[in-house]
């Protein structure tokens, strides 16, 4: 285990290299470009910007309400999370724990969502929520809360079949002794089950997260100006009479240094998840 | 020898559900709660149809009706046209039938390098990471950033970068002396490997992820008592990782598929809209037939044939899967 | 398992029932007693901001003077199809809203504008203040008019001055065949790195829409009708020969960078044009207003009317333009038609088509709208355009279609130029009639 062998080490040295390349040169060309002025980067491409400015990072606040939009973003991300892996955990216990009429279709029935297409039911969901606006006081069309229903049901197939399959692994005799020791399933899903499952959990999330976190074609239907996200309002820096490339180039740095920082913080919680799940 | 699962229960290799089966029946049915997991299931069933099924119950019952803009505003008044709007679509002569036709075979052929590329990447990179060195944790966070980009951000690069004239990669390739004229990526059939890339480079992180965390789950010991037997780190590979990632595997690549056979994002943000024939995905494709030209009858319709396929090819997959899964 | 799927078959058709009834009521209880309406403008400037910048100020004015409180949202170009075509179909929308001109009978034959009859008319001032040529871009010919015309503009031909000196052209072009030679004098290799650096011509060869206006005004100029009646004629020889002629600008003739043919933004192309990379562009009035922003004057550039064909076919029309520009429209589902009355009154005053107008650099929509910023070059040859020498596109439900249709077969061709041959005439005949068949497909 400790001793690599010089092929494995060699297959290391390719692999990481050549990936850290392709994964770097987008960014490094986002934050060059950043760094450039508008005349500068609209022409032709230059490794280096000929005199470096962070004015980019300034104008990025006003051409565009960009830290409303990062807001909107943030607050339907991580609602449509928390929402989504709380409403996950409860049916995956049901799957994993019970065998009940119905439980084999609700399982195919969720993995069956995974393949509607959007460009589908787009139309109708807004019109059901249209519909559920008007009748039933209900505030979905052009808000947040729309946005987060929608995305917390995209994840919520994957989110099952996911913490069904980690539920599954969690030995069976921790249930039996909770219950022995007088606990009910739901104490025993949130004390025993769900600390058990937390490595499930944390990439589950990370899912939910990042499903929400980029979705375009439901943003641009189902928000208005106000609930407006980052997926579509960064393509207002796109304009008719000029694309701000530095700007979005600067933008799209700003707004993924949380996310990435989340996931620096959340990659620490998950090694440590998993020593917990290889010591019980 | 025992098969281990991901999170370290061992279970027979022949019968892995029997065991979970017989336990499962009757935990808690002694204090007489059925109702218990319908309650624990019901919010997820109430979303799920309120978001999902309705909704494509409503789209499969306007493939059924001619909607064009004259009866959008009321459209469950459009003129029902039964399978008028099937039988259009499937006329592979006819000029909309055809289009379809070309954009399914182009999707096909983006969905199969896209998954076997972003899987390969990302297996190579759990691999490459699975034994701790310095600088393992820096380089797994950098190569969760580009999952972690909007969709917008990462696609407009890509974009940027594939400029005839002014993008990176040409200036790139010119300097390197690889090219004479510059190519275009954009347009022509090099799109189709553009928009590959850029689906690769978008999707690889998840597969990496998922992938890394099933290996995460792979006790330690198993790969010493392989190492005692003086098995190599390929053979570890084939004999041990793989197996076990069997499972992880079946849902990834079902997840993977269809993603990137609905994928919107890519062609849409990297071509500006409409996309060129080599690159046509098919989401692209009906989105231009049903919004831009306000056909949703037909756009539905479309969008029927597309669910019906991938339901096919979901059901294959996992008729397939369970039963090698219960050979193996 | 059937009867359940078949329940809820019958749930989803009871509530589609009652979506349809509450959808053409709901909006207007709601909005019943709250003076506020909503107002959609669309991008215009160089950035939302800007544009809230412009219109905001204006807007409070109008709630000074009238009481009305408008709320404002810029929608961006590439949402605003999906935002109204969701407003269309949900009938929750705004009050009152900008489209482009061209899809006025499209969104017309939606149902869900408010018709401007003489009664409605009469309220901002009659059907005589705005100009005619702006007014046959409103609606399908014989309804009244679905929206009114708020900013008009033109196609010209914008040419660096400086580069047709270097070339030694005295005068600029009038034909397309002095056109293409001009365009050739201009084509060359300024640094003799072999590589050709500077071209006669600038254009936009992935923008459909961009595509699909030549083949408007080619088409027309050799004779076709893009429309007869309903019926599609995208494969008339008329039409055939002015894609024709579109795409040999970029093969035959060599006269445009074939890097343009990825093209889809208007911004790349005034670079190259502001940075003498391309010597014309063929472009809308308001461009002269965005060249500021490339430190581009009319000492820089000159304008003139979109040349003719030389010889004239037999047949065709002279025309350089159709009639472009930006419409404004009540939505039906407004609670306040009185309010957003008000508010396109004060939108299409003379006063206002003064500012507005001058800001975006386009022509005003009514004839008692006159100020001297108005007699730019570029606004002088718009007039001209737009009195002598336009047509507005057609005025049927199936126009956007065409813009869709033709316009990317058309982009698609000139990527085929760019990347290995130019499709022959019956290459292009035979897609056009497939965009005639899907367009019939569909309807």
């Amino acid at each position: 285990m400790n001793h690599d062998t010089p092929g494995y080490r060699l297959f290391r040295y390719v692999t990481l290299t050549l990936l850290s390349v392709f994964v770097l040169a987008p960014l490094y060309v986002m934050l060059a470009s950043s760094l450039k002025t508008l005349p500068d980067v609209q022409g032709e491409f230059t490794w280096f910007p000929s005199s470096p400015t962070f004015q980019s990072f300034i104008d990025i606040w006003h051409t565009v309400p960009l830290a409303q939009y990062f807001v909107n973003s943030l607050i339907v991300a991580v609602s449509a999370t928390v929402l989504s892996v709380l409403v996950a955990v409860f049916a995956s216990y049901a799957l994993s724990r019970w065998t009940f009429p119905g439980s084999g279709s609700f399982k195919s029935a969720v993995l069956a969502t995974q393949m509607f297409p959007g460009i589908l039911f787009l139309l109708p969901l807004y019109l059901l929520f249209v519909y559920a606006d008007q009748n039933l006081g209900t505030d979905l069309v052009g808000t947040r809360t729309g946005l987060i229903v929608t995305y917390l049901t995209f994840s919520l197939p994957f989110a099952v079949w996911m913490l069904v399959g980690y539920f599954d692994t969690v030995p069976r005799d921790l249930d039996e002794a909770a219950k022995v020791d007088g606990a009910g399933p739901l104490r025993t899903l949130l004390q025993i089950i769900v600390p058990a499952a937390t490595p499930g959990i944390v990439a589950v999330c990370i899912y939910a997260f990042m499903t929400a976190w980029g979705e375009v074609l439901f943003a641009s239907v189902l928000t208005d100006e106000q609930s407006r996200t980052l997926a579509v309002g960064l393509q207002a820096y796109s304009t008719e009479a000029n694309v701000y490339w530095n700007q979005v180039m600067a933008a799209s740095l700003v707004v993924s240094v949380p996310v990435v920082a989340g996931f620096l913080l959340l990659q620490r919680f998950l090694i440590t998840g998993f020593t917990a799940g290889a010591v019980k | 020898m025992a098969v281990i699962s991901p999170s370290g229960t061992r279970e027979s290799p022949g019968t892995p559900d029997t065991p979970k089966q017989s336990t499962r029946g009757s935990r808690f049915r002694g204090r007489g709660r059925r109702w218990i997991p319908y309650a624990f299931l019901l919010p997820a069933l109430a979303l799920e149809v309120i978001v999902h099924f309705v909704p494509i119950v409503l789209g499969v019952a306007m493939s059924g009706l001619r909607v064009t803009q004259y009866q959008i505003s009321h459209w469950w008044e459009a003129p029902f046209s039964g399978l008028g709007n099937f039988r259009i679509v499937l006329d592979f002569d006819g000029p909309t039938g055809k289009a379809l036709a070309q954009s399914f075979f182009v999707t096909l052929g983006f969905t199969a390098v896209v998954l076997s590329g972003a899987w390969i990447v990302g297996m190579a990179a759990a691999l490459a990471l699975q034994r701790a060195f310095r600088g393992r944790g820096l380089l797994r966070t950098l190569f969760l950033v580009p999952y972690a980009l909007p969709a917008y951000t990462a696609v407009i690069t890509w974009r940027f970068i594939f400029q005839r004239d002014n993008g990176m990669l040409n200036h790139l390739l010119g300097q390197l002396g690889l090219i004479d004229s510059n190519p275009f990526w954009l347009i022509g059939h090099n799109a189709f490997w553009a928009e590959c890339v850029v689906a690769i480079w978008r999707m690889w992180p998840f597969a990496f992820l998922i992938l890394m965390a099933g290996m995460q789950a792979i006790p330690g010991e198993v790969y010493e008592a392989s190492s005692i037997d003086g098995a190599g780190p390929w053979r570890q590979l084939q004999m041990i990782t793989l197996p076990l990632l069997s499972s992880v595997n079946k849902v990834l690549v079902l997840v993977m598929f269809l993603h990137t056979f609905n994928d919107f994002s890519t062609p849409y943000i990297l071509f500006g809209g409409s996309a060129p024939p080599a690159g046509d995905l098919i989401s692209v494709h009906i989105y231009q037939s049903s919004f831009a030209t306000w056909n949703f009858g037909l756009g539905s319709a479309m969008s029927v044939l597309l669910l019906l396929f991938l339901a096919l090819v979901s059901a294959c997959y996992l008729a397939f899967t369970r039963r090698t899964g219960h050979e193996s | 398992m059937q009867r359940r799927t078949r329940a809820v078959a019958l749930a989803a058709a009871a509530m589609l029932a009652g979506a349809g009834v509450t959808a053409c009521g709901g909006s207007s209880s709601s909005a019943s007693g709250d003076k506020t309406i909503t107002y959609w403008a669309t991008n215009q400037s160089t950035s939302l901001d800007a544009d809230k910048k412009i219109l905001q100020p204006e807007i409070d004015k109008f709630t000074q003077q009238t009481g009305v409180k408008v709320k404002l949202e810029v929608i961006p170009s590439a949402d605003l199809l999906n935002r109204i075509l969701a407003a269309t179909t949900s009938g929750k929308g705004p009050d009152v809203l900008n489209i482009g001109n061209t899809w006025s009978a499209s969104l017309q034959a939606t149902g869900a504008f408010v018709a401007w009859d003489k009664e409605l008319l009469a309220k901002v001032g009659g059907e005589s203040r705005f100009l005619p040529a702006a007014l046959k871009s409103t609606g399908a010919t014989g309804k009244d008019p679905a929206s009114l015309p708020l900013y008009t503009s033109s196609y010209e031909l914008f040419y660096n001055k400086k580069l047709f000196k270097a070339a030694n052209i005295t005068s600029p072009p009038k034909t397309w065949s002095e056109f293409v030679a001009d365009a050739r004098k201009l084509t060359k290799d300024t640094n003799s790195d072999g590589k050709t650096d500077q071209w006669g011509l600038g254009l936009q060869g992935a923008s459909s829409s961009f595509a699909a206006h030549f083949a408007f005004i080619l088409g027309t100029q050799h004779g076709a009708e893009v429309f007869d009646g309903h019926t599609p004629k995208f494969d008339d020889t008329g039409m055939v020969d002015g894609i024709d002629q579109w795409l040999s600008w970029i093969g035959k003739d060599g006269i445009v960078n074939p890097s343009d043919a990825e093209m889809t933004d208007k911004v790349a192309l005034l670079q190259n044009f502001a940075s003498g990379k391309a010597g014309m562009i063929l472009a809308q009035s308001s461009t002269g207003l965005t060249l500021g922003q490339y430190k581009m004057t009319t000492a820089d550039y000159g304008v003139v009317p979109v040349p003719a064909q030389d010889p004239a076919v037999a047949g065709g029309k002279d025309i350089g333009s159709f009639v472009g520009g930006i419409n404004v429209a009540i939505f039906k589902n407004t609670g306040n038609l009185d309010g957003s009355t008000q508010f396109v009154k004060f939108l299409t005053s003379a006063k206002e088509q003064v500012y507005l107008n001058k800001t975006y650099g386009t022509l005003p929509s009514v004839t008692d709208a006159k100020d001297p910023a108005f007699d730019t070059s570029t606004l002088a040859v718009a007039r001209q355009t737009l009195d002598s020498r336009a047509v507005p596109l057609p005025q049927i439900a199936e126009e956007s279609q065409f813009e869709t249709l033709v316009g990317q077969a058309m982009s698609s061709f000139a990527a085929q130029t760019a990347t290995g041959k130019q499709p022959g005439k019956a290459r292009i005949k035979s897609e056009m009639t497939a965009a005639d068949q899907k367009l019939e497909a569909g309807n």
